[in-house]
């Protein structure tokens, strides 16, 4: 499957909405059934379209949040003046059917045995790909270590803190860090500001344990931390990046 | 105006292809930068998807989908290195 | 062959008594969207400046002189191709027959030319008689970068790509030489009232 380049028919097709999670506030995990639908790997994403009533479409790119193998999953936070995600977090329902294409990416992909130590830095809802690395490690790798750095505006923005809690408790070789960049809970003894070079030195794997990189998040974010960590010793081609626009979506 | 990357042409690309194009190694044929199409500049919110180079910011690709027909502009690259 | 996904409208009003002012296939949006195709230029004021090249020597305003000239403020509707059209909105800027006066040349064709790159292809006819500026304000406001400041190309009788961001100047031809968009799938013209989209519409 590694290295496989060429796409199976890689077109428009139906999917019908299976279930909804209320992840946060602002984030819904949207639950999808697709008759012909190839298996994808963690870090690919699918492209998503709507059309109106009048024929008018919309088309936006979501990360894929289930592992391989898993029920089809992606994970949608609202942007205020968005125009897509309004729709599939507050009004999609089970039984709606929209379009989807996909899987694709061949770029930003993990799977296990390309090994590790992984280095996972998300900036908000960039953390959708990352954990669909997490899930494919906790069922298939879970021997590679990986330590996940997420930066989000508050605790409670944070996607997936129940299972992510979980993984970390149950599984020694798995790490993760948050930094609140907006507000902290009280008694936070965590990192609360933007990533810089200190909090990557502190919370990176060092450059000579060879480790693999995966940066995803708005533009911003991610050339932050990718610079950051170039400038630690990564190497750039073990730094893989995936910026959404600067509102977050793609 | 901010940018993107080129993981977000993956579908559009990889429907007009066949084949999976954020792996596909260009070189720029302004300043001879080569790198994945995974790490070009993407201005997609535009009337066409316009891929920058990461280095020099010339335009190597440009993306226009119509309702029968997309016209793709590959001018700005030297050469387009596709793994099948 | 597609469906409709239940419920989704995107961000479009319902506007029944404005219909007569959207064309084909637009819907009224109460924002402005900025679309680009590159990053924003930042270019000083006192290094900036718009030429008129024709036959002869071109002709060059610096920022000072440019606004010196007599001013405009239209008032006019803009259509983008991507489909969303703002109505009522209000500008200040240079009539292009006051620059053309100025410059005392004429060429059938046009070419505007930008900070970045872009160029647009027009008639000469679709910029003169009170139908184009150069605008450097919006909403009583100097323009801002994301929006083309510090002055950009107004011809609201075209759909918007026609309006360059970042404009420099305009090159007068003899022939047509098509522009960014317009080597690249969109309608040589553009008219949004024929909805001149793409190539052959």
């Amino acid at each position: 499957m590694a290295g496989t380049a060429v796409l199976g028919r890689l077109t428009w097709q139906p999917a019908e909405l299976v279930e909804a999670i209320d992840e946060t506030s602002r984030a819904r995990t949207l639950v999808f059934d697709v008759a012909e639908w190839m298996q994808h790997r963690a870090g690919q994403h699918l492209d998503v379209r709507l059309t109106a009533e009048d024929g008018y479409r919309a088309e936006r790119s979501y990360s894929i949040a289930s592992a391989p193998g898993e029920p089809l999953a992606i994970t949608v936070e609202r942007l205020d003046d968005g125009e897509v995600s309004p729709y599939l977090v507050d009004e999609l329902r089970p039984g709606d059917r929209i379009e989807l294409r996909g899987p694709v990416g061949g770029y930003f992909v993990w799977e296990p045995d390309r090994g590790g130590p992984i280095f996972l830095a998300a900036g908000g809802s960039g953390v959708v790909p990352l954990m669909s690395m997490a899930r494919t490690r906790a069922l298939e790798g879970a021997d590679v270590p990986a330590r996940l750095l997420y930066s989000a505006r508050t605790l409670d923005e944070v996607i997936y803190r129940e299972e992510l809690e979980r993984l970390a408790t149950e599984q020694p070789e798995l790490d993760v860090v948050y930094t609140l960049t907006r507000g902290q809970p009280e008694g936070w003894t965590g990192y609360a500001r933007r990533v810089d070079g200190e909090l990557l030195a502190e919370t990176a794997w060092p450059a000579h344990e060879s480790p693999l990189a995966y940066v995803c998040g708005p533009t911003s974010f991610v050339e932050a931390v990718a610079e950051g960590l170039v400038g630690l010793g990564y190497p750039p081609e073990r730094v893989k990046t995936e910026r959404f626009g600067a509102t977050g979506g793609r | 105006m901010e940018y993107v990357d080129g993981n977000a042409m993956a579908g559009t690309l990889g429907e007009l292809f066949g084949v999976e194009m954020t792996i596909a190694v260009g070189v720029c044929a302004a300043c001879g930068n080569t790198g994945e199409v995974a790490a070009l500049h993407v201005y997609n919110r535009a009337p066409g998807a316009v891929l920058r180079c990461p280095t020099c910011e010339s335009v190597l690709m440009r993306v226009v989908r119509g309702p029968d027909r997309t016209w793709l502009d590959l001018s700005g690259l030297r050469t387009l290195q596709i793994p099948v | 062959m597609s469906f409709v996904s239940r419920g989704f409208r995107g961000r479009r009003r319902d506007d029944a008594d404005a219909d007569a002012r959207t064309p084909p296939g637009q819907y009224l949006t109460d924002d402005f969207p900025v679309l680009s195709a590159g990053p924003t230029p930042h270019t000083p004021l006192d290094r900036w400046s718009f030429e008129i090249r024709g036959a002869g020597e071109p002709k060059v305003w610096t920022w000072d002189e440019f606004r010196a000239l007599p001013t405009e403020k239209p008032t006019v509707d803009i259509h983008c191709v991507t489909r969303w059209s703002k109505l009522d909105t209000e500008w200040e800027g240079v009539s292009v027959d006051t620059l053309l006066a100025e410059a005392g040349e004429d060429a059938p064709f046009v070419v505007a030319f930008c900070d970045g790159g872009y160029t647009t292809n027009l008639a000469l006819e679709d910029v003169t008689d009170g139908k184009a500026w150069v605008a450097f304000a919006f909403d009583g406001e100097p323009l801002d970068p994301e929006h083309g400041g510090p002055a950009r190309l107004l011809v609201p009788h075209l759909y918007f790509w026609k309006s360059a961001k970042w404009v420099r100047g305009l090159q007068l031809r003899d022939d047509d030489e098509p522009g960014f968009w317009e080597t690249n799938g969109y309608h040589n013209h553009g008219d949004p009232w024929q909805e001149q989209r793409y190539w052959g519409d």
